[in-house]
């Protein structure tokens, strides 16, 4: 089974993110990502720019919308994401709560969509 | 006045709560076998008493009170249900001789029956902690599910599937016979330290809920030594958690670093709780071979001994190690063993000793990546080093342990 772990930071986070690179955190992660490759379990992830540079498009009744800024309107934005293939949710949990991300902020886990049905969208 | 008087009558419901609700599951459930049911009937119970008890007094015997009310909401839920008729005489006998059993002193304690049902062999081995927290002390299956890292609707599904298991499943409410006795008592011992262990795991004095879940370990503990006097083993693991928990003040720096066993400063150590694990250790009795918990326990007995001696005794680790897995070769025991005989005999033993496990097994597991980090480093091979100390980090879920393998790394 194929699991999301979705990164979720505040603004502050994202600030300290931003600094020249300078992420504190940034040890951490690599050490993360390498245990992920390690023990076979990484399909994919990445990290996404800060919220404000995202534009979000509608298109309602042949009219188009463009709204600067992300989606939702909350005060911790996606952040980024890591694909995992794992046997059970049970797990998928235990990697999330290893992620730096859920000590800095908050990792949602959510999986993948079947594998099926997935395969219908891209044909 | 009224709000402190209701205060006082929600502590007293709390305290009896806390010490009678494993009793009293244990007995309301151990004639009918429906766990769930003994839940709700206590439960409606303990309500009750808040209504009742700042009206007309705390009575004088709160838990035979409790036992009287549930009974007859248990008897209740049953008719509602319209199921396990058959063992309704039961419940009605069980209702007239209650009162009298709980006030006299043979008022049966079933938590010993209770207990080997929840480590049953029949129940999925993940489930027979979460059980007995909830069954034997009462905790909820919200707290329960962040402990064992599970979603609160998941545990709730997973305990009510555990417990149509017991009531259908034909589990009897019994001690073991003799000759399965040891292996049983094993499961028993097994799901108690599980739970010492995520308490323990569960940042050391940063998150109340860890410390409480240690603590509701060593509850069990005690609960099943009164239960089971005899038993070298339950002193085994009583004196091996309490070995532990009187480590726990020196678990961290003021500033909440991470501060590993040899650098604690061991007058920071609860000597009561040493000398208590120690007499549980010197009072098991020794039939046959030592059980795998009096050999942790004399490991830890072994550290303690540095706050007298100023020195850790490495060589006698090690060989309680070697005892420990010839019973039991757990990864946990395996990297221990390395450890201290790194320790002992040098950095190039212990790594030869660590080389010994199947590195499939290990791709997950921190301990085993933290330890070979500590011994390449020792050896001055630093880019093998790094490269182990990124996997121990990787895989820490402790920022504090995370942290403090970061500044090691360099």
């Amino acid at each position: 089974m194929q699991f999301a772990l979705m990164i979720y930071h505040s603004p502050e986070e994202f600030a300290i993110r931003k600094n020249d690179y300078n992420d504190p955190h940034l040890g951490a992660w690599r050490a993360y990502y390498k245990a992920l490759v390690e023990a076979g379990v990484y399909v994919g992830a990445n990290a996404l720019e800060v919220p404000e540079t995202g534009t979000t498009v509608r298109l309602r009744e042949g009219k188009r919308t463009v709204q600067d800024g992300p989606f939702a309107e909350t005060k911790e934005q996606l952040a980024g994401f890591i694909i995992l293939e794992l046997p059970s949710v049970d797990a998928a949990l235990e990697w999330a709560a290893r992620c730096p991300g859920a000590s800095i902020s908050a990792v949602e886990v959510r999986p993948l969509a079947p594998e099926a049905m997935r395969r219908g969208f891209t044909g | 006045m009224n709000g402190s008087i209701q205060e006082d009558t929600h502590r007293t419901v709390e305290r009896v709560a806390r010490e009678s609700y494993g009793r009293l599951v244990a007995y309301l459930s151990s004639h009918t076998r429906d766990v769930a049911s003994a839940e709700d009937a206590l439960s409606n119970a303990l309500l009750a008493a808040l209504t009742a008890w700042p009206r007309n007094g705390v009575p004088q015997n709160p838990e035979a009170w409790l036992l009287t009310t549930a009974r007859h909401s248990l008897i209740d839920l049953m008719r509602h249900q319209q199921v396990a008729l058959a063992s309704e005489p039961t419940l009605l006998l069980l209702g007239e001789d209650s009162t009298e059993m709980i006030l006299s002193p043979e008022f049966p304690d079933e938590r010993l029956k209770l207990l080997f049902v929840c480590a049953h062999p029949a129940i999925d081995p993940a489930m027979h902690t979460p059980l007995m927290l909830q069954t034997v002390l009462g905790l909820d299956a919200v707290r329960i599910a962040h402990a064992f890292l599970v979603s609160p609707k998941t545990m709730g599904q997973r305990l009510v599937r555990s417990k149509t298991k017991i009531r259908d499943g034909g589990i009897q409410f019994e001690v073991p016979q003799e000759r399965e006795l040891a292996q049983r008592l094993d499961a028993v011992l097994e799901a108690i330290y599980a739970a010492f262990g995520i308490g323990w795991d569960d940042m050391a004095g940063v998150d109340q809920r860890g410390r409480d879940l240690a603590e509701e370990a060593i509850w069990l503990g005690r609960v099943l030594l009164e239960l089971m006097p005899g038993e070298a083993e339950v002193r085994g693991l009583l004196a091996l958690m309490l070995h532990c928990e009187a480590r726990r003040p020196a678990r961290r720096g003021p500033d909440g670093r991470f501060v590993p066993l040899l650098e604690q400063d061991s007058r920071q150590w609860s000597q009561p709780m040493i000398e208590e694990a120690e007499q549980h250790l010197a009072q098991a009795p020794s039939r046959g071979r030592t059980g795998r918990f009096q050999l942790e326990a004399a490991i830890q007995s072994v550290h303690a001994e540095r706050a007298r001696s100023g020195r850790t005794e490495w060589a006698a680790i090690a060989l309680f190690y070697e005892q420990l897995i010839r019973i039991s070769p757990t990864l946990g025991t395996r990297t221990g063993y390395a450890a201290a005989v790194g320790e002992a005999n040098g950095p190039e033993a212990g790594l030869a000793a660590l080389d010994g496990i199947d590195p499939d097994d290990v791709s997950a597991y921190q301990p085993y990546w933290a330890v070979r980090a500590h011994l390449l480093q020792r050896l001055g091979k630093t880019a093998e080093a790094a490269a182990a100390f990124d996997r121990a980090i990787g895989l820490a879920e402790d920022p504090a342990v995370r942290q403090f393998l970061l500044q090691r790394r360099g």
